[in-house]
């Protein structure tokens, strides 16, 4: 164990500081606040040391280095039930911490910038290092209870930051919307660990995985369901991700680093932690698998039909966010862990990127009012964008680099990462419920298809073609001078995830590129080799023929998309090609349009009955029972207050009365009890 | 040579005893105010730090036995010493604010501080008495100190006839202990199971003196007008290191003197923890003035301390030092924060509605407030509510379990008045148009490191828990009678 890993609970302390530092003083100093270089760098460093740190950490591990627990005290006792602050040092927390610190440092980064003029800056950047605080002790937890304070915590500063424009209604009630949702899930997952206590008898993780064989069939089969109920809350998977979508009402570096990064993809590590667990339960994979195929679809049509462009990022993380949890279900926890990594860098760039352009606009809608003229347009709609790429180079180069990523462009990190998933999903077929997981594959195939095709709708509408603004607002006229690349701090951010994004993927070459020639079995995938002793995934039993098969077939369905999106798309087609689409596929259209119209069957289903129940039955019984009690505890509680009170006359000699009465019973009590 | 190795023992007493001489040279001759401040802080220090290192040292019994060190003395020191030094920062600043920030009023806390440390250190009846006779004089002058105020006169007067009252029935008692059992010495008297009438006579009035101290019902009537009347950070220091102080030489006296008679004064103390836990709360609520909710609150809060003696278990003396910490930093941080309110407007300004809109002023200021009466309250995670689980579980694991139900049910109606500054604080307008300075920096930072104190060791009671549970281990009653 390396000094460094000892100190791991710095890596955890530094954001608190951060957030401690700028939260109180932001708090009590109106000066602080205007400080705003200050704030934002300190906020900054207080992320990027813990990089640091866990780069150091990471060189002095090796793959078959042991975890390492650092317990720092005793949390909680009660009985005989004890959870300590400690924090597990292993190949799968320390992969997290690395990309958690090193692309929330770069969004910090970002953030400088983007959030310049903003009145509540520095409350900001407290949310923000709250949040890495909170998501680092996700991670690194060593108990289920600690990790739930994370899962938490997480969730918190999620509200916190969607709401944070809180003065706008719809952007405060997006936030309460993420958070109840969160909460159904939270609620399962609570259960979950309630059973784990009750069968292992304790929330340690080294307790809960030795003692993995004694659970019996029924409660590893509801842990594992429960766990993965709660994952689909935070990771915005059926039946729970509408709130996701919503949530791009916050500030898009928020949008960037919480709902599509890191915090979304807890859920996803939550199943890879206890991957022992769940491949005791093949009932459940397929469960996982199945929810996670039908969000990778459902969630890709939806994209296809959008027009603000952080909502078409927004159900795209969702369906890769599928994609993830169908690797999971077919036994591909690292090839998942490796889409979490590629898809935080791709994903990352893209929405900042979005920002970039959200940024532009607003800026050309500022100007415009300077100049006197009254235009209003959504920001955020790519049918008033478009030829961005002349006048923003920067976020043009990134944001196209990451859509390669995400469309599964040979070398570019998603082909690899996708490539792996398929692969296990096939690999899956070959074994029980082998049909079901066939089908599931042809799913995945298809949302790939879908993936390219939709990515690049929103490239080509945003950036290619000409500036469409002016002409669809006269008023707008020459507007488009008003158009200028973002600042450096917000570039040099862009740039650095893009070229993540392009080779991330080199950390998992498979192996069978090197074998297959040599004969010989290669170990050239280094994520696989690293996360190999921390995961139980099962080995692939495919023959390089299918291997390969399956990678041309891959590489066939994303260049095809990309073409067909060029064809389809480019030169201002967007809009005309998207009704001709509507009018071949009809109702279909409507319904990924309307978003399979989830949120008004909830309505409908839950909400409204809810409200009736609680208008008509609940308030009643409140008012009447429920208050009337209370009212007259404190009506009674007052007139005795009352009373007392009576007798605090004020006056000495009655005073003196009252000792003399309480000499009385004491003595009284202890000479004749 | 073993009297000067006893005297390094009690350093923490010698140290503020030769400054509060100074500070009475000083003043007589000089009057240079900020001297007297830095010797009383300077000498404050030293004394914290002198006890907390006795905090570790071994508990013997020093000058002839007439005193004893380490343990639960010790800690009642470092708490009575660390109380007084928050209340010195925030008096000057305070009294300043109200004219009132005289030279006597430093020598009065140096002087009473030592008659707290005697007091929590005595090991003999004698030595209690001495200790207790030179803070109770030390706070009658205190109490008087805003001599234009009538209220002030008022309350000092009362709280010294009162107390002289108490004062009569204590020294009787221990005359009545001396009759029965032929010594003073705590241990000694000890070895009494029942020596008959004069005995328990002895025992009930020395009880009865230390109720009026810690003022529990039916011996609190002078609490409220006296904690009303006397300037706000001198009425912190009276209900935080005072009744300390108090409970501290209690512990030692039913650890040491009567750990026979346990059953006994266990009924005794449960009856009046039970009037006071009800009393105190209830009559919290009819409040409007928070000067005075804060003192029935600390009469509340002694009813609770009660409750963690009664157990008459090393889990429960334990338990009871816990409180008396949480209790200190919470209670100095609520009336420190009134007193910052008050002095904007003069001594009259303590009715919960002038406090109206307030939380956004000095949003400092009123989140410290509202950190304070959560703990006030034993909401987690603030040291409150440890100490309050603590005691409660002490009376549980000795039986008390109806105890224990009626104070966790007062408590629960103490919510309602200390939530509803809060609701005056944030969710009302005000009415008053007040603009509130900013209060000096040590000010603010004796503030801040209470709050902080007290979420401290609302999170992490661990550490001082273990020390605290060391004190008593194998050294006193634990269900059978020591041969």
């Amino acid at each position: 164990m390396s000094v460094l890993t000892e100190y791991v609970w710095l890596i955890v302390a530094i954001p608190l500081l951060g957030f401690l530092i700028n939260g109180l003083l932001g708090l009590s100093s109106e000066g602080y606040r205007k400080q705003k270089t200050l704030i934002g760098s300190l906020a900054t460093v207080a992320v990027f040391i813990p990089f640091l740190m866990a780069v150091g950490i990471f060189f002095s591990m090796g793959a078959d280095s042991e975890a390492v627990v650092v317990r720092l005290f005793t949390w909680i006792e009660a009985g005989d039930f004890t959870s300590d602050i400690a924090y597990r040092v292993d190949q799968l927390s320390i992969l997290m911490v690395l990309f958690v610190t090193g692309v929330g440092a770069l969004i910090h980064l970002y953030s400088m910038g983007y959030m310049k003029d903003d009145e509540g800056y520095w409350k900001f950047f407290a949310y923000m290092n709250l949040f890495i605080f909170a998501m680092l002790n996700l991670v690194l937890a060593n108990n289920l209870l600690l990790l739930f304070l994370g899962w938490e915590g997480v969730g918190l500063c999620s509200y916190l930051l969607i709401g944070f424009w809180y003065g706008d209604m719809v952007k405060s009630e997006a936030g309460q919307k993420a958070f109840i949702y969160n909460r159904v899930g939270d609620f399962a997952f609570l259960i979950a660990m309630f059973l784990v206590f009750v069968s292992v008898g304790s929330l340690d993780f080294d307790v809960i995985f030795a003692g993995l064989s004694q659970i019996p069939g029924d409660y590893v089969f509801w842990i594992a369901i429960l766990m993965f109920i709660g994952a689909t809350g935070k990771s915005a998977q059926i039946p729970l991700f509408v709130w996701l979508p919503d949530a791009m009402a916050g500030p898009t570096p928020v949008s960037a680093l919480i709902h599509a990064a890191t915090m979304v993809t807890s859920g996803i590590y939550l199943i890879a932690r206890f991957s022992g667990l769940y491949v005791l339960t093949p009932e459940v994979m397929l469960f996982v698998a199945v929810i996670g195929a039908l969000t990778a679809i459902v969630a890709a049509t939806i994209a296809l039909t959008q027009y603000d462009i952080k909502r078409v990022l927004a159900y795209s993380t969702v369906s890769q966010l599928g994609f993830m949890f169908l690797a999971l279900g077919s036994g591909g926890f690292i090839a998942a862990m490796f889409h979490v990594v590629t898809h935080a860098f791709f994903k990352a760039c893209l929405f900042l990127g979005s920002g970039s352009v959200i940024h532009a606009m607003h800026h050309v809608e500022h100007k415009l009012h300077d100049k006197g003229k009254d235009v209003h347009f959504d920001v955020q709609d790519m049918r008033f964008m478009g030829g961005l790429r002349e006048y923003m180079p920067s976020t043009y180069k990134t944001f196209l680099l990451s859509t390669f990523a995400i469309a599964g462009i040979p070398i570019f990190s998603g082909f690899f990462s996708k490539d792996e998933i398929l692969a296990m999903v096939f690999n899956a077929g070959l074994g029980q419920y082998g049909t079901v997981y066939f089908f599931l594959w042809g799913i995945a195939v298809v949302t790939a298809f879908l993936t390219a095709f939709y990515m690049f709708r929103l490239t080509l509408t945003t950036f290619h073609g000409s500036f469409k603004l002016p002409k669809l607002i006269g008023a707008a006229e020459g507007s488009e001078k008003y158009l200028h690349e973002s600042p450096v701090s917000m570039t040099s951010a862009l740039w650095v995830l893009a070229v993540l994004a392009v080779i991330g993927g080199l950390m998992g070459v498979p192996d069978f590129f090197v074998s297959t020639f040599t004969g010989e079995s290669a170990h050239i995938n280094w994520l696989h080799g690293w996360l190999e002793g921390v995961t139980h995934e099962p080995p692939l039993i495919l023959s390089y023929a299918v291997k390969w098969t399956l990678l041309a077939l891959a590489i066939v369905v994303a260049v095809s998309a990309v073409i067909l999106a060029y064809k389809v798309y480019d030169h201002d087609r967007g809009v005309a090609t998207d009704a001709a689409i509507a009018k071949r596929f009809g109702g279909l259209y409507d319904l990924w349009s309307d978003k399979y119209n989830v949120d008004e069957i909830y309505e409908t289903t839950i909400i409204n009955p809810l409200v009736k129940v609680s208008d008509r039955v609940l308030a009643v019984f409140d008012i009447k029972i429920i208050d009337g009690f209370v009212n007259f505890v404190g009506a009674f509680v007052r007139f005795f207050g009352g009373l007392f009170r009576y007798f605090q006359t004020g006056v000495t000699q009655n005073y003196a009365f009252a000792l003399v009465l309480g000499v009385v019973v004491v003595l009284g009590m202890l000479i004749f009890g | 040579m073993e009297i000067l190795n006893d005297m390094l023992l009690y350093l923490p007493a010698i140290i503020i005893t030769v400054a509060g001489l100074i500070v009475m040279m000083v003043d007589a001759y000089t009057k240079n105010a900020t001297m007297i401040y830095t010797v009383s802080v300077a000498s404050l220090i030293l004394a914290l730090a002198a006890s907390v290192y006795g905090l570790f040292g071994p508990t013997v019994d020093i000058f002839y036995g007439m005193a004893t060190t380490g343990g639960t003395a010790a800690f009642g020191t470092a708490l009575v010493v660390a109380a007084t030094l928050f209340v010195v920062v925030l008096s000057r600043e305070y009294l300043t604010s109200i004219n009132h920030n005289f030279a006597e009023v430093y020598t009065l806390i140096l002087f009473g501080t030592v008659g707290m440390i005697v007091l929590a250190t005595a090991n003999d009846l004698v030595t209690v008495f001495m200790g207790l006779e030179t803070m109770s004089i030390a706070l009658y002058v205190l109490a008087g100190i805003v001599r234009d105020e009538k209220t002030g006169i008022e309350a000092a007067l009362k709280y010294f006839l009162l107390g002289s009252f108490a004062t009569g029935f204590f020294l009787y008692g221990i005359a009545l202990l001396y009759g029965a059992t032929g010594t003073t010495r705590l241990a000694d008297i000890g070895l009494y199971a029942d020596a008959g009438l004069i005995y328990w006579a002895g025992v009930g009035l020395l009880l009865v003196g230390f109720f009026f101290k810690v003022s529990v019902v039916p011996f609190h009537m002078w609490t409220p007008d006296v904690y009303e009347g006397a300037p706000t950070t001198i009425t912190a220091y009276m209900a935080t290191a005072a009744k300390t102080a108090a409970f501290v030489s209690l512990i030692l006296i039913l650890e040491r003197a009567l750990p026979l008679a346990v059953e006994q004064w266990s009924g005794v103390l449960v009856v009046i923890a039970i009037l006071t836990m009800i009393l105190g709360n209830i009559v919290a609520m009819v409040q409007n003035n928070v000067k005075r909710m804060l003192a029935y609150s600390s009469i509340a809060h002694a009813g609770y301390v009660l409750v963690g003696l009664a157990a008459g278990t090393a889990a429960g003396y334990s338990a009871v030092l816990y409180y008396l910490l949480a209790y200190t930093l919470m209670n100095i941080g609520a009336f420190g924060v009134v007193a910052y309110y008050e002095r904007h407007k003069g001594m009259q300004f303590n009715s919960v509605d002038q406090y109206a809109g307030m939380g956004y002023k000095q949003p400092f200021m009123a989140v410290l407030l509202g950190i304070f009466l959560f703990s006030l309250a034993g909401i987690p995670p603030f040291a409150g509510f440890i100490g309050k689980y603590q005691v409660f579980a002490a009376a549980i694991q000795a039986d008390l379990i109806g105890l224990a139900i009626v104070g966790v049910l007062a408590s629960v109606a103490g919510v309602y008045y200390y939530l509803r500054v809060l609701v005056f604080l944030y969710m009302k307008e005000g009415t008053e148009e007040i603009e509130l300075t900013q209060a000096g920096f040590p000010y603010r930072s004796v503030l801040l490191l209470l709050a902080l104190l007290t979420i401290y060791f609302g999170v992490l009671p661990g550490g001082l828990s273990e020390l605290l549970a060391g004190f008593h281990q194998g050294t006193l009653y634990s269900g059978t009678p020591l041969p």
